[in-house]
């Protein structure tokens, strides 16, 4: 495991690797295959950018179009270095924002590169049509965003995740129609195959006819998004999964800080017992909306009964609490912090719905202050949104919020040229886990999906294939892939002979609330261990009970569920594995036992300044984990502070 | 609240459909569409192990195929033709948008794929919509390179300008457009996409050759001639404009006047 770190001053590290890296003449990027799972902002991006360059590209997804990919629902909008605001914003100062909101588990090198090419991508993104909001002057708009000082953040209106994604598919598209990419959508990677210690192919299902077939390349990139689905109920889209992932730490890859997962401070509550989806309201509402809950008990069990209403409790009876906790950054302290005040808040019994598990987010104050044009323009969708889920007007009352999972900062395990620990296999996007440490900042998901799959991968991969075009094709005839194949095939014909009663999201369900419960916002050494133990108990159940209808040579939602499932259940075990071993605070991961006095999460750098990197040793048996050192060369490692 | 829901059933592309209908209890208000659908399915699933349900002739042919996925508006995997409506009877939504408070307690819900010969039904309600696909790939791009790009603020764009673009650039692809039209045209969905880029200097370039070659596309794949009658933007999920389509006409006008 070795990072492969350029030497170096920090500002020079990706320039010097970038003339390092050996280039691949036209003529034989012809005679090279890469496969592309996943089509969100990275996998698209990655497979335009590679058929541009002349590379043979097979790009694959789940869903019928590459356009559906989860990426599309990113609201808020993506972070750039372009200090158009003149606000003293810097190549410097994103980095740093970047690294001190990752609670310093991220590797400073990667990330300088990150926000090294942001601005690049405003451009390239601009230069393919993406309508992004507009001053009247013509040029472009910003936003802020939480846990920075400066405004920084480029939108189109709340769809900044559907504007982009439509750009790389577009871009993507373009490739298809010149040849050099080949699409298959409604196909699902069910394994990596390695030949000789190397990345060589996928095995795939059809998902229309059920047929699982070969495909081999001379490398693979995974891009197929987190694994927040494994607590059922999150904010990302139904089929998203994590399996492509552990298909690849089951092969070998390492799998680093899984236990790393984003709990967003604004979603919709849960409302019952029937829900299957929790509904993320973007993180640009705070720029404007107030957070708050009342400061009277009475006031609280009155909303309960519904005997009054929001808007009619005094301004002197709400507090406001993150104003009052961290006045520096106030409604917008990072995402973690603002999860976890809220959760103190309803946990000390203030929470304003039926439930108890809901706060206040208020635009009163915004309409006063900037008239309901401007507040339409900037949250008009988001109010629609909020309405049609809820039947209540954001307009009239606030709106009511909660914290959900959200996004995994966790990921294969990839050096700083993206590769994994498996020569030829590289990750990419949310799918891996270099850039966000223990905690991502608004509007830095979008960036990092597009930097990686415009700028980084595919300048290095060249260095790898650079020593493989003289290779022929993969044969996918030999054992390595038949085996592969067969091993696939086992599993799902497994899955059909249990035959059992209960379905597949009964038990989904049953670990989503062993998620939620010991690996969500707060854990403790007991809750984690009770959590390793009840996932082993409810797979072996799963194993004997779950009935999996129809057949494998159809379309078949559940079977397709029933294998992401399986993938879940490892997760869920490792996330906890890792939160076990992180006996600190840090980002995301609260641990109980390691807190200040005032509640504030509480790091350990002396112990656990690392990257927790697992490796795969066998079904059920615990994973050994690998450390990576981080060094801090160029900032001062600080104790994260939003208060003053 | 209780209903009573009549689903389109259909093993493959190739067997013939036919309507189930189907009884669920115990949903509640705020539950969404897609929701019930769910729990019709965990239904369905358990009554074909139950041999109490199968002894009185109960038949299940499993669970319901239907496409979903961010469940919040904006993939556009989602379809569904409900009540004789794209998306069911409430106004800008999708139909994972759409929640059970709209129906009244105990009614009927009538729940068919997509109908349009563009688009063939695979299974049950999901139907494959890959010809929207090769519209785009004839030419609903801008041919820039990765790298290629001037610094962003080089183009002046007007804010209205913008926002004409983006509202016609908030098209999901989920194709209530042509399920609706009686001509099963897919004109709104082609002339969002020329109309978003023909309003920004960047895809003017390319604007006649766009215009073109997507609508040259949209006539081979089968989809219908637009006669004007409105229904695709009475039924689209994102209120997408037919002045649009006026737009797309221009450029296609444009196109052939300069050949």
């Amino acid at each position: 495991m070795i990072s492969k770190i350029p030497e170096g001053p920090l500002a020079e590290k990706w320039s010097r690797r970038k003339s390092d890296i050996h280039l691949v003449s036209p003529n034989n990027k012809r005679k090279l295959e890469i496969i592309v799972v996943g089509t969100g902002l990275g996998g698209a991006s990655a497979a335009a950018s590679l058929g541009e360059l002349g590379y043979n590209v097979k790009v694959f997804c789940i869903s019928d179009s590459p356009r559906r990919a989860h990426s599309i629902a990113a609201q808020g909008g993506i972070n750039a270095a372009k200090n158009y605001q003149n606000d003293n914003d810097s190549v410097y100062r994103l980095f740093y924002d970047t690294i001190k909101g990752g609670d310093y588990r991220s590797r400073e090198a990667n990330v300088y590169r990150l926000a090294e090419v942001s601005a690049a991508i405003i451009d390239q993104c601009v230069a393919q049509g993406i309508p992004f909001a507009r001053e009247y002057g013509g040029y472009l708009a910003n936003r802020s965003f939480g846990g920075v000082q400066v405004s920084r953040t480029f939108y189109a209106r709340g769809q900044t995740g559907q504007q982009l994604l439509l750009g790389a598919y577009a871009s993507l598209n373009k490739e298809i129609a010149a040849g050099t990419v080949k699409s298959y959508p409604r196909h699902e990677m069910l394994d990596l195959v390695v030949v000789n210690g190397e990345a060589k192919g996928i095995i795939a299902r059809n998902l229309v006819t059920g047929q699982i077939e070969r495909f081999g390349a001379h490398a693979v990139v995974i891009a197929t998004g987190g694994y927040g689905n494994a607590y059922f109920l999150s904010t990302n889209a139904m089929n998203s999964n994590g399996s492509a992932a552990m298909q690849c730490f089951r092969k070998g890859a390492y799998f680093a800080n899984p236990c790393f997962a984003q709990i967003h401070p604004t979603c919709i509550p849960v409302h019952g017992e029937q829900q299957c989806k929790l509904t993320l309201m973007s993180e640009s509402l705070r720029n404007d909306g107030r957070i708050w809950v009342p400061k009277k008990m009475e006031d609280v069990e009155k909303l309960r009964k519904h005997q009054i209403k929001a808007s009619q409790i005094a301004e002197e009876d709400r507090d406001y609490y993150l104003e009052r906790r961290y006045p520096a950054f106030g409604n917008l302290v990072p995402r973690d912090v603002a999860s976890r005040a809220a959760k103190e808040r309803c946990d000390a019994g203030f929470g304003v719905n039926e439930t108890g598990l809901a706060v206040f987010l208020d635009f009163k104050d915004a309409i006063a202050r900037l008239g309901h044009q401007k507040v339409a323009e900037r949250y008009g969708n988001l109010f629609e949104m909020y309405e049609k889920i809820t039947a209540s007007s954001p307009w009239d009352e606030p709106m009511m919020i909660y914290p959900a999972i959200h996004y995994t900062m966790g990921g294969i395990w990839v050096d700083y040229d993206l590769q994994t620990t498996i020569p030829g296999l590289y990750a990419i996007g949310e799918a891996n886990f270099s850039d966000h440490g223990g905690n991502r900042l608004g509007a830095s998901a979008l960036m990092q999906g597009l930097a990686d799959g415009y700028f980084i991968l595919p300048v290095t991969i060249g260095d790898y294939l650079s020593k493989k075009f003289a290779e022929p094709k993969t044969d996918t005839a030999t054992k390595e892939f038949i085996e592969a194949e067969k091993a696939v095939q086992a599993r799902i014909d497994r899955l059909f002979a249990i035959n059992g009663t209960k379905t597949v999201d009964s038990f989904h369900k049953k670990l989503g609330n062993i998620m939620w419960e010991y690996v969500g916002m707060a854990r403790n050494e007991e809750g984690l261990k009770k959590a390793i133990k009840e996932i082993k108990e409810l797979k072996e159940d799963f194993y004997k009970e779950v009935y999996v209808p129809g057949t494998q040579f159809e379309f078949n939602q559940e079977l397709e569920k029933a294998l992401r499932l399986e993938d879940f259940f490892e997760i869920g075990q490792l996330m906890a594995y890792d939160a076990l071993n992180r006996r600190e605070s840090c980002g995301g991961h609260f641990r109980i036992e390691s807190q200040t006095e005032e509640g504030e999460a509480k790091r350990d750098d002396s112990a656990f300044m690392y990257v927790a990197a697992w490796e795969y040793k066998g079904q059920d048996s615990e994973p050994e984990l690998h450390k990576e050192p981080l060094k801090y060369e160029f900032i001062e490692v600080k104790t994260r502070n939003y208060k003053d | 609240m209780d209903f009573n829901l009549k689903i389109w059933r259909q093993k493959n592309a190739k067997a013939k459909g036919h309507f189930e209908t189907y009884h669920i209890s115990g949903i509640e208000e705020d539950a969404s569409f897609l929701e019930m659908l769910d729990i019709l399915n965990e239904q369905l699933i358990r009554e074909g192990k139950d041999p109490v349900a199968v002894d009185r002739g109960c038949k299940s042919s499993g669970p319901v195929s239907f496409d979903h996925d961010c469940r919040e508006g904006i993939c556009g995997a989602c379809s569904l033709y409900i009540d004789g409506r794209a998306h069911g009877p409430d106004d800008h939504v999708t139909t994972c948008q759409l929640f059970m408070r709209h129906f009244k307690d105990g009614a009927t819900i009538t729940v068919e794929p997509w109908r349009s010969a563009a688009f063939p039904v695979i299974k049950d309600l999901v139907v494959n919509r890959g010809a929207f696909d090769s519209i785009l790939q004839a030419g609903g791009f801008i041919s820039v390179r990765t790298g290629a790009a001037q610094d962003a603020n080089n183009i002046l764009i007007s804010h209205d300008k913008a926002e004409e673009s983006m509202d016609a650039a908030a098209c999901v692809g989920c194709g209530a457009c042509v399920a609706t039209c009686k001509n099963g045209s897919a004109m709104l969905f082609v002339a969002a996409r020329v109309s978003s880029l023909a309003l920004l200097p960047q895809g003017k370039v390319e604007a006649k050759r766009r215009a073109k070659a997507m609508v040259a596309k949209m006539d081979e794949l089968g989809f219908g001639n637009c006669t004007n009658t409105r229904a695709c933007e009475m039924e689209c999920p994102k209120g997408i404009s037919v002045s649009h389509i006026a737009r797309l006409n221009r450029e296609f006008l444009k196109a052939k006047f300069s050949d």
